[in-house]
């Protein structure tokens, strides 16, 4: 089985948010980039499993300017056999989805792994689109995979539950929490990282679908109301009155 | 070029959530000084697919073929695109859940379309630009986005955009497309749903509690809070780690997003990735012994005490209130 992680550099979850170029660009200074957490404890580990229980490798797949380098060998040092860097930086989930799309369609593979979607900008877009591009299935959303021969069955969340699915490789899945543990490089998969090949790609061209015109924070809450504990009704009648929400 | 709304019903009625999307995609016809037509793949009655006339649908078009009874988001999201052929349509949208999570971004692809997951207001046009907004950093930014694509498909976060109600004048149809074999690629084996128990992702209310409680013993005064006020209950991640509470309570970061319009939070400290999966939320209560815990930072009202104290005794007044009201 030949699996692709589909990897994703996206600002630790501590980070605070801050924009410059008059509130038209996320201010990268002093940001810590991680591994996008749904990519490397979810869709990786579990990519990593599989390979060590039925054979065949895992190649990771970022769409990045060089500055990714460090996740990549991240993910090398979890255990990722190579990675593949197309080098460009990412405009929106179109752009990225149609570089890994085209890769995949030149490089045979079984399974495309996916986050559920990147903490920065939460948009669950890549991995159904990359689907969307090759006609490949697709399953959002999946907490578990369990692989017989080429037939793959996966847990999905829907609203109050779960669905358990059956589908026919090659396929493509976005990773939920539940699929798998997060695993912590050893010192040894940190060696080994610094010389596993990082093949650099060049970008194919894209349209222009969407991009960011400003961000701005939320309003700040005004401040918290505190009720005394021993006043408890004060409380249900705010609720009530005040914020009308019950 | 009539915009396109995909409605999917709760075991065969709709929801806030269908009604939110319904009546955004009124508004955004309006904008294109067009009709506002509804998909339906349940082949859901008449009398139902009419009721989205109530928010704006001017047009139901119900597929009706039993290869959509299987959740398919490949699957859907061809016929989708067929329907958008059919009908000469280059706007779609649908709620950003589950079902819209995972058919809007095949259906981009499909049809060549720029899309905006998760928009929170309605769309200002420039020319053919339209600019819209939606959450980033996990609710603690704002972005505003351009969509410069002929098509675009939004998908419009559930609890933003209140539904308007308008005069029904809408009408039902039939729509054959054609679905092979090859096209059906996911088969679903089985559906696993809590029942009788309050969907989380759409509660209005939600009943969330912590470590703070030391122990899953402890959950009883919790559930009972969230049965008194018709709540679905959530928990902090250490909780669900621990297997205190199941994973499908977990919120945050890593779990799941809500917006209800009240989030009670039990014992809780507030630790900026749960804050990230709930600071949607209209109104925020915190009840904590440590007056410092970071939630009564992002909290609308809080109460510094102990929960074990205070819980019981909010619990009767919960109870006071609803009996009286």
């Amino acid at each position: 089985m030949k699996f692709l992680v589909c990897i994703s550099k996206a600002p630790d979850t501590t980070t605070k948010i801050a924009f410059t170029d008059n509130n038209t660009k996320f201010n990268n200074d002093k940001v810590v980039f991680i591994v996008n957490p749904y990519d490397e404890w979810y869709a990786l580990v579990r990519a990593l499993e599989l390979k060590e229980k039925l054979g065949g490798s895992v190649t990771v797949i970022n769409v990045g300017a060089a500055d990714t380098d460090a996740i990549i060998r991240k993910a090398l040092a979890i255990g990722a056999d190579d990675a593949v860097r197309i080098d460009a930086e990412p405009i929106d989930a179109m752009f990225v989805a149609k570089q890994i799309a085209e890769y995949v369609k030149a490089n045979a593979y079984d399974i495309v792994f996916c986050g559920k979607e990147t903490i920065d900008y939460n948009g669950s877009e890549v991995g159904g689109m990359i689907a969307g591009l090759l006609d490949w299935g697709y399953v959002s959303l999946a907490s578990s995979l369990e692989l017989n021969g080429s037939i793959a069955t996966l847990n999905r969340e829907i609203a109050g539950g779960h669905e358990t699915v059956e589908v026919n490789i090659p396929f493509v899945l976005s990773a939920a929490k539940g699929m798998a543990e997060a695993r912590i490089p050893n010192m040894r998969g940190i060696m080994a990282a610094r010389t596993k090949p990082v093949a650099i790609v060049a970008a194919v061209a894209s349209e222009n679908y969407t991009s960011i015109l400003s961000y701005e924070l939320p309003k700040e809450k005004t401040g918290v109301k505190l009720v005394s504990a021993d006043n408890v009704g004060e409380l249900v009648s705010l609720l009530h009155n005040d914020a009308k929400v019950i | 070029m009539p915009v396109l709304v995909f409605a999917e019903s709760a075991n065969g009625t709709f929801k806030k959530s269908n009604f939110e999307a319904v009546s955004y995609g009124a508004r955004v016809a309006a904008l294109l000084n067009t009709e506002t037509f509804v998909i339906d793949f349940e082949n859901l009655s008449d009398d139902v697919l009419k009721s989205l006339g109530d928010y704006g649908a001017t047009k139901v078009y119900r597929v009706t073929n039993d290869a959509l009874k299987n959740f398919d988001a490949g699957l859907h999201a061809k016929v989708l695109n067929d329907v958008a052929q059919k009908l000469n349509a280059t706007t779609v949208i649908f709620s950003f859940n589950y079902s819209g999570k995972a058919i809007a971004p095949v259906l981009a692809a499909k049809m060549n379309a720029g899309y905006v997951a998760g928009a929170i207001d309605i769309p200002v046009m420039e020319g053919s630009t339209m600019k819209i907004r939606k959450n980033v950093f996990s609710g603690k930014a704002i972005a505003l986005y351009a969509i410069h694509s002929d098509n675009k498909i939004i998908a419009l976060t559930p609890n933003t955009v209140a539904p308007e109600k308008t005069e029904n004048k809408c009408s039902v149809e039939n729509l054959e497309i054609a679905i092979k074999a090859t096209d059906s690629k996911v088969k679903v084996k089985e559906v696993v749903k809590a029942s009788g128990k309050i969907t989380l992702s759409d509660a209005d209310i939600v009943v969330s509690a912590g470590r703070g409680l030391k122990g899953p013993e402890n959950w009883g005064m919790v559930e009972e809070m969230a049965n008194i006020l018709g709540a679905a209950t959530a928990c902090s991640r250490p909780v669900a780690d621990i297997h205190w509470r199941p994973h499908e309570e977990h919120v945050g970061q890593t779990g799941l997003t809500v917006r209800p319009n009240l989030y009670i939070a039990l014992g809780i400290s507030g630790a900026i990735q749960h804050l990230a999966g709930v600071n949607g939320s209209k109104v925020i209560v915190v009840i904590n012994k440590d007056p410092e815990a970071p939630f009564f930072k992002a909290a609308d009202y809080g109460i510094v005490g102990d929960v074990f104290e205070v819980v019981p005794k909010l619990n009767e007044a919960f109870k006071r209130f609803k009996a009286g009201a």
